[in-house]
């Protein structure tokens, strides 16, 4: 991988600056089945197309941000910093991260 | 003047080492790969394998387009013996029937017994060149990363016009260009000496500079990297003295080296005119010059002697010579462009393997697009009828015609199976004069006509490149606390964890551990991350990230906490302390710092939260007093009221120590009456040397990471990612009590759940070994029947229990107190006792002395 990717803050940077969080997913809004709770940890559409996915700029300022990928072609038709979708004190719909992250 | 085994060889400037080599008479320049054949200069301009050479103890060095360097010592490689005396020649003569093509998959596999006998052989003469494992470094490999507006790979005059017409329209040009003797005419642009390796997504163009890779991005790409000859196949192509004319010229032209006495030109297109014109002004008597485009040649076979050619046949003619020079016509190298994403067609009208299609961003110009190259269509191969021979297709890898007629009758009967299969194109050459004639070959054997056949898909690098330049320079990245330089004068044996250095001991192990529980050890723990979470919101963020509660702690607490990830696994665990209403200050493990920091604002993206989260690892240092003397030493070198009652256990306090602000947490990783000071880095030294004097009379002792492993063993206090795996919950971990089910959400939180709800599956336990051995961490744990139900994750000698404790993880069942099992030891078993309670102060009595 060697294509740029454009942070909403920095403007292009070579991807190696960034890491990758893999496709956004959406955590479950209140107590899953077991089924569902699967779903949501282990399970990806890994699509050969356009995926919104999260981007990290680790080697840079440090933003979250999401960005549209072509997975076939990794054209980056976007990126964007999202607003927020759970303030405190809701429980409402939240899109959230993958826990992948390995124990250190 | 440099050496060539041993010898001295003299040489002009502008000459190569391979250039000079041949003035100097040598003809034999390597041994091939697998039948050990002499091979001599064919292409002599850095495109074929068959000049390569150990130059200074580098391999593989194309000796042909290497400039000279002065006192350059140059060696053979691939023989044994000499050039001329090569004694894995018996491959050539007797190997035939027992190496055909694909032979190290079906022979040598029988008897098995024998394989380490085989493999050792194989080993031996396989690839090319050898690395002398305790040579110095001789070079040193740099990257350096640049921008062009336009890039120009190749410096001849398609790329020169195109870089003068990008030039003129306000760009900045950069042009690449590989061959060291092009003259190119200076213009409005930057010349650069190198190769382009391959083109990349994002307008990524690595350029091998030698010592340097230059990383090129560029926002255009104009390549004009032009055309490679074609060999001929026909029996004996490889000898030496059968050239292309690309070499005659070089030598001629540029060295004014006579390549030899008597010639003989077979040609397909215009070059073999040029070649003879080149001949004539050396001197070089030509026998004969045979264009096939008018003259029907069925056979062409090449005699020699000792593999140097002294006669070829031509349909049955035979003509004494020691040249032949063999032109196939030229193909575009088109390689560059494929990668970028051309497509690559074939023009039957003139035989050429064209690009269309050339992506955005992208153009090509000059003979790579074929234009100007005079069509030339060679037969397949001239082995006439008999078909008698060995007719090379690729000489990097010595595959001949008959080895492609296998691999098609055996069913790899697509071009990119024959890659694989028989490696041809896979050689240092990298296909550029391979890949059109076993196109030819395929198409011929299948009836059919290149086109149909097609090409296989070009990858990088176009050039062969050493994995140092890729490597770059050896970067060794070490974290150092504040007070390394102190551990070193101190004595202490330094370690690696993750990039931090840290002392594993001070030399005494067992003392250092001793001094801990009978007077007072300090330790560095600048290591640990250390974060500071503020905002209105920062106690609710917390209780979301976190399994605790941290909304009910008073100023002034602290908790210990571990983070989970939503699958329910232990990330990494740390302690979190209140300062104020809205600040907290939390710990984490000592590599997982930059994690922790990533994930907290990971989860606050998505939840937004009105919280501050500031990485101050490396501005403050950290110290872990612990002992029974402890508060004492504490008490001379602050007016903080260290007594129980004021600073109590779980107590987080801020003031002066020896007139540093410090912060103050009072907890017990090693098990004894501990502070743990977190003060300025700047003041690292200051600090531990006054904890060090004013402690003396105490019997203060600095102790290394291996006395704290062995202290928090006794205390059953668990090590994220050695005790813990990715795997790991903390329900199973034993630490049950951390997690708030009742809480409406925590990360984790609902995988707990389950876990709970489908009852424990193995937990993490301590044990206790009966006979006094130390078992190896990850060892098996064995029930009676000796099936492994478990493994052990830390063990150590206590010399405070005086015997061998550890933790493991183990099945449900035998998670009870005094459950017994057994461990592998040199293949024999030990028997260890289950312990649910820490082995030392199981009720925490000196922790909160």
């Amino acid at each position: 991988m060697s294509f740029l990717l454009t942070c909403p803050n920095c403007g292009p940077r070579d991807v190696n600056e960034f890491s990758c969080a893999g496709e956004v997913t959406v955590r479950p809004k209140s107590t899953p089945t077991l089924r569902q709770l699967s779903e949501y940890v282990y399970f990806r559409r890994n699509v050969a197309g356009v995926q919104r996915e999260w981007w990290y700029h680790r080697f840079g300022c440090e933003v979250w941000f999401q960005a549209e990928r072509d997975t076939r072609t990794n054209e980056v038709l976007s990126t964007e910093i999202v607003e927020p979708t759970g303030r405190a004190g809701t429980s409402g719909p939240q899109e959230a991260a993958i826990p992948d992250s390995p124990a250190v | 003047m440099f050496t060539f085994r041993g010898k001295r060889v003299k040489a002009f400037e502008g000459d190569t080492l391979g250039s000079a080599l041949y003035a100097a008479g040598q003809r034999v320049f390597s041994r091939s790969f697998k039948y050990h054949r002499p091979r001599g200069l064919l292409c002599c301009s850095g495109s074929c394998p068959n000049c390569m050479m150990t130059v200074d103890g580098v391999p593989n060095v194309r000796v042909c387009a290497e400039p000279v360097r002065a006192g350059a010592s140059v060696e053979p490689q691939n023989v044994r013996g000499s050039l001329e005396h090569d004694l894995l020649a018996v491959t050539d003569k007797m190997g035939g029937p027992f190496t055909p093509v694909g032979f190290y998959y079906r022979t040598m596999i029988r008897p098995r017994r024998a394989w380490p006998l085989y493999e050792k052989f194989l080993r031996s003469v396989a690839g090319l060149g050898r690395i002398d494992p305790h040579a110095e470094r001789s070079r040193r490999y740099d990257t350096e990363h640049r921008h062009a507006d336009v890039l120009v790979v190749g410096g001849g005059p398609a790329g020169q016009e195109a870089a003068a017409r990008h030039a003129a329209a306000g760009s900045h040009v950069v042009v690449v260009e590989e061959d060291p003797y092009r003259e190119v005419t200076p213009g409005d642009f930057e010349l650069v000496r190198g190769r382009a390796l391959g083109i990349w997504e994002g307008g990524l163009v690595p350029v091998d500079g030698g010592n340097v890779l230059y990383r090129y991005r560029a926002d255009r790409i104009v390549v004009a990297t032009g055309a490679v000859e074609q060999p001929l196949v026909f029996p004996g192509n490889d000898l030496v003295g059968v050239m292309l004319p690309q070499a005659v010229h070089r030598l001629v032209e540029q060295w004014s080296i006579k390549p030899g006495e008597r010639a003989v030109v077979v040609t397909t297109d215009e070059n073999g005119r040029e070649a003879t014109a080149s001949l004539r002004r050396a001197g070089v008597e030509v026998a004969g010059v045979y264009d096939l485009r008018r003259e029907r040649i069925r056979e062409i076979v090449g005699h020699g002697r000792k593999g140097v050619l002294r006669s070829v046949e031509l349909d049955g003619r035979k003509i004494d010579c020691d040249l032949l020079v063999m032109s196939g016509g030229r193909q575009p190298a088109y390689s560059l462009l494929s990668q970028a994403g051309a497509r690559i067609e074939y023009a039957p009208e003139s035989a050429l393997f064209v690009p269309t299609e050339i992506p955005e961003g992208v153009e090509a110009v000059g003979a790579v697009t074929g234009d100007g190259i005079s069509a030339a269509a060679p037969a397949a191969t001239y082995n006439g009828a008999s078909g008698k021979g060995k007719c090379f297709v690729c000489v990097c890898e010595d595959v001949t015609d008959k080895d492609l007629k296998r691999a098609i009758a055996e069913g790899f009967d697509s071009i990119e199976l024959a890659k694989r299969y028989t490696t041809v194109t896979m050689g240092p050459c990298q296909g550029r004069l391979c890949h059109v004639p076993s196109i030819r070959v395929y198409a011929r054997e299948n009836e059919t006509d290149p086109g149909s056949i097609g090409t296989t898909t070009a990858r990088p690098p176009w050039g062969p490149v050493t994995l140092g330049l890729l490597a770059g320079r050896p970067h060794e990245p070490a974290q150092r606390t504040s007070i390394h330089h102190r551990h070193k004068e101190l004595g202490g044996h330094m370690m690696w964890t993750g990039t931090w250095r840290r002392p594993h001991s001070y030399g005494d192990v067992e003392a250092e551990v001793q001094a801990v529980h009978g007077a007072v050890g300090m330790i560095d723990v600048s290591t640990l991350g250390k974060l500071i979470v503020s905002g209105p919101d920062a106690a609710e963020f917390l209780e979301r990230l976190y399994p605790n509660r941290f909304g009910d702690m008073k100023p002034g607490r602290i908790r210990y906490g571990v983070l989970n990830t939503d699958s329910g696994r232990i990330m990494d665990d740390g302690t979190i302390a209140r300062l104020s209403e809205d600040t907290y200050y939390v710990t984490t493990t000592s590599t997982g710092a930059g994690a922790v920091v990533e994930w907290f604002e990971w989860w606050n993206a998505v939840w937004g939260y009105d919280v501050q989260i500031s990485d101050v690892t490396g501005g403050l240092a950290a110290v872990n007093v612990a002992g029974p003397r402890a508060r004492d030493l504490l008490g001379r070198v602050t007016d903080l009221d260290v007594s129980n009652e004021g600073v109590s256990y779980l107590d987080a306090r801020q003031g002066q120590i020896a007139g540093v602000p410090c912060l103050v947490l009072r907890i017990g990783f090693v098990g004894e009456l501990g502070y743990e000071l977190h003060f300025p880095s700047p003041y690292g030294e200051y600090m531990w040397d006054t904890l060090l004097e004013t402690g003396e009379d105490l019997g203060i002792r600095p102790f290394g990471l291996e006395p704290q492993r062995v202290l928090r063993l006794e205390k059953m206090h668990i090590l994220v990612g050695q005790d813990t795996d990715s795997e790991s919950n903390v329900i199973e971990a034993n630490m049950a009590w951390i997690a708030k089910l009742d809480k409406d959400d925590f990360v984790g939180k609902w995988a707990l759940e389950h876990v709970q709800a489908r009852g424990m599956r193995e937990q993490l336990v301590g044990f206790e070994m009966e006979d006094g051995r130390v078992p190896p961490e990850g060892g098996q744990v064995v029930i009676k029947e000796r099936t492994p139900v478990g493994r052990i994750t830390s063990a150590r000698w206590s010399p405070e229990l005086r015997k061998v404790i550890g933790m493991a993880w183990v099945p449900a069942e035998l998670a009870h107190d005094g459950a017994e099992f057994f461990v592998t030891m040199n293949g024999g078993f030990d028997k260890a006792h289950v312990r649910l309670q820490p082995f030392f102060d199981p009720d925490g009595e000196r922790l909160r002395s």
